[in-house]
C-alpha cells in the first residue's frame, strides 16, 4: 500500500459513513414507510413504531451503502458521485462492505425481534432487492434497470404496514404499486437531462440505449397508467375523499408535465426544460399523495 | 505522514469514535426500551 493511500484512506470521519447511508433517498424511505405504518388499520406501540422506522431506514441505508461499494468504479466516473467516500478514497472499500453488512444483519434482527418477523423478512428481502437484483444483475445489464429498481423503493410503506397489522391486504399492495410506477417516469426524467453523464460510465439507461425519443414516450406510458393506479384506493373505498380529491389533482399536473415532456424534441440539457419540471414535480406528487393519505387516515376515521 | 496530516488523522479518527461512542449509548437504551415496551 502506498503512503498515499494509506494517508487518504484513513481519513474518514463519521460524516462520510454516513454519506454512505444516502441520507436524501433515506427521508423518501422515512417518510413513505411512515405514512404507511400510520395509514395501516390497528394500533402499534408508539416506541415500536419508531424501532420499526428506524429498522426500516437504517436498512435502506445499508441497500445504499452496498450499493456504493459495488457500484464505486462507476460512481468515480460521473460528475455527480465522483465525490463519494469510496470513489474519493476517504473509506476503504472492505470496510464499507463490513458497515453496510453489519447494518443490514442489525436491522432485520432488530426488526424481528422488536416488531415481527414478517417485517423482518420484508426488510430483508428489499436490502436483497436493491443490493443484489438491482445493484448487480441488472443496472448494468438492461435498460429496464429503473423499472425493476422501482420495486426496491416501493417496499417501505409495505413494511410500514406489515410492522403494524403483521399481515399484507390489498391496499399496501396498491400503495407499492404507485411507487413501483412512479419511479420510471421520475428516473428517466432525471436520465434525460443527465444522459451525457451516464453515458459516459457506461450504465444502460433508457435515453443512452434508445434515445430520447423512446424515453419521453415510455415516461407518459408510465404516467397514464400511474394516475389510475393513484386512485384505485380511493376507487375501491380504502380510503377517503382527501385522499381521492388531493390525488386527482396532482395526478392531473402530473400528466400535464408529462405530455409537454412527451412533446419537447431537445437533444441538450440545456433545452430539457420539461423534464427538469417533471423531475422536481413528481418528488412533491409522491409526498403529498403519502401526507394525503396520512391527512385522510387521522381526520376522516 | 507530514505533522499537518497526522494532526488531521487524529482529529478525524477522534470524530469517528465519537460518533460509535454515541452510536452505542442510542443502541443501548434502545434495548431497554424494547425491552420495557415487550414486558408490559
Amino acid at each position: 500500500m502506498t503512503t498515499q493511500s494509506l494517508s487518504t484512506v484513513h481519513y474518514a470521519e463519521w460524516r462520510d459513513y454516513f454519506a454512505l447511508l444516502k441520507p436524501r433517498v433515506m427521508t423518501l424511505v422515512v417518510f413513505t414507510a411512515l405514512c404507511g405504518l400510520i395509514a395501516a388499520p390497528g394500533h402499534i406501540n408508539p416506541f415500536l413504531g419508531f424501532v420499526a422506522i428506524l429498522c426500516i431506514a437504517v436498512g435502506a441505508g445499508a441497500a445504499g451503502a452496498l450499493n456504493q461499494w459495488y457500484e464505486a468504479d462507476i460512481d468515480a466516473v460521473m460528475k455527480r458521485t465522483a465525490d463519494r467516500p469510496i470513489p474519493a478514497g476517504r473509506i476503504a472499500p472492505h470496510e464499507a462492505l463490513a458497515f453496510a453488512l453489519a447494518l443490514s444483519l442489525g436491522s432485520v434482527a432488530i426488526m424481528g425481534l422488536a416488531v415481527g418477523w414478517l417485517a423482518a423478512a420484508l426488510l430483508a428481502f428489499s436490502i436483497f432487492f436493491y443490493a443484489v437484483v438491482y445493484t448487480v444483475w441488472l443496472k448494468r445489464a438492461t435498460p429496464q434497470n429503473i423499472v425493476i429498481g422501482g420495486a426496491a423503493g416501493a417496499f417501505p410503506p409495505v413494511i410500514g404496514w406489515a410492522a403494524v397489522t403483521g399481515d399484507i391486504t390489498l391496499m399496501p399492495v396498491l400503495l407499492f404499486a404507485i411507487i413501483f410506477l412512479w419511479t420510471p417516469p421520475h428516473f428517466w426524467a432525471l436520465a434525460l437531462f443527465m444522459e451525457a453523464d451516464y453515458s459516459k460510465a457506461g450504465v444502460p439507461m433508457l435515453p443512452v440505449t434508445h434515445g430520447p425519443t423512446v424515453t419521453r414516450r415510455q415516461v407518459l406510458l408510465y404516467s397514464l397508467v400511474l394516475v389510475p393506479v393513484s386512485l384505485a384506493p380511493w376507487a375501491l373505498g380504502y380510503v377517503g375523499w382527501i385522499y381521492g380529491a388531493t390525488t386527482a389533482g396532482l395526478g392531473a399536473i402530473f400528466i400535464f408535465d408529462a405530455i409537454a415532456v412527451a412533446r419537447n424534441v431537445a437533444t441538450v440539457a440545456a433545452d430539457m426544460v420539461a423534464e427538469r419540471r417533471l423531475f422536481k414535480f413528481s418528488l412533491l406528487y409522491l409526498f403529498l399523495l403519502f401526507a394525503a393519505l396520512v391527512a385522510d387516515r387521522l381526520i376522516l376515521s | 505522514m507530514t505533522p499537518e496530516e497526522s494532526e488531521l488523522f487524529y482529529a478525524r479518527r477522534k470524530s469517528r469514535n465519537l460518533a460509535l461512542g454515541l452510536v452505542l449509548v442510542a443502541l443501548v437504551l434502545l434495548f431497554f426500551g424494547i425491552t420495557v415496551v415487550r414486558m408490559t
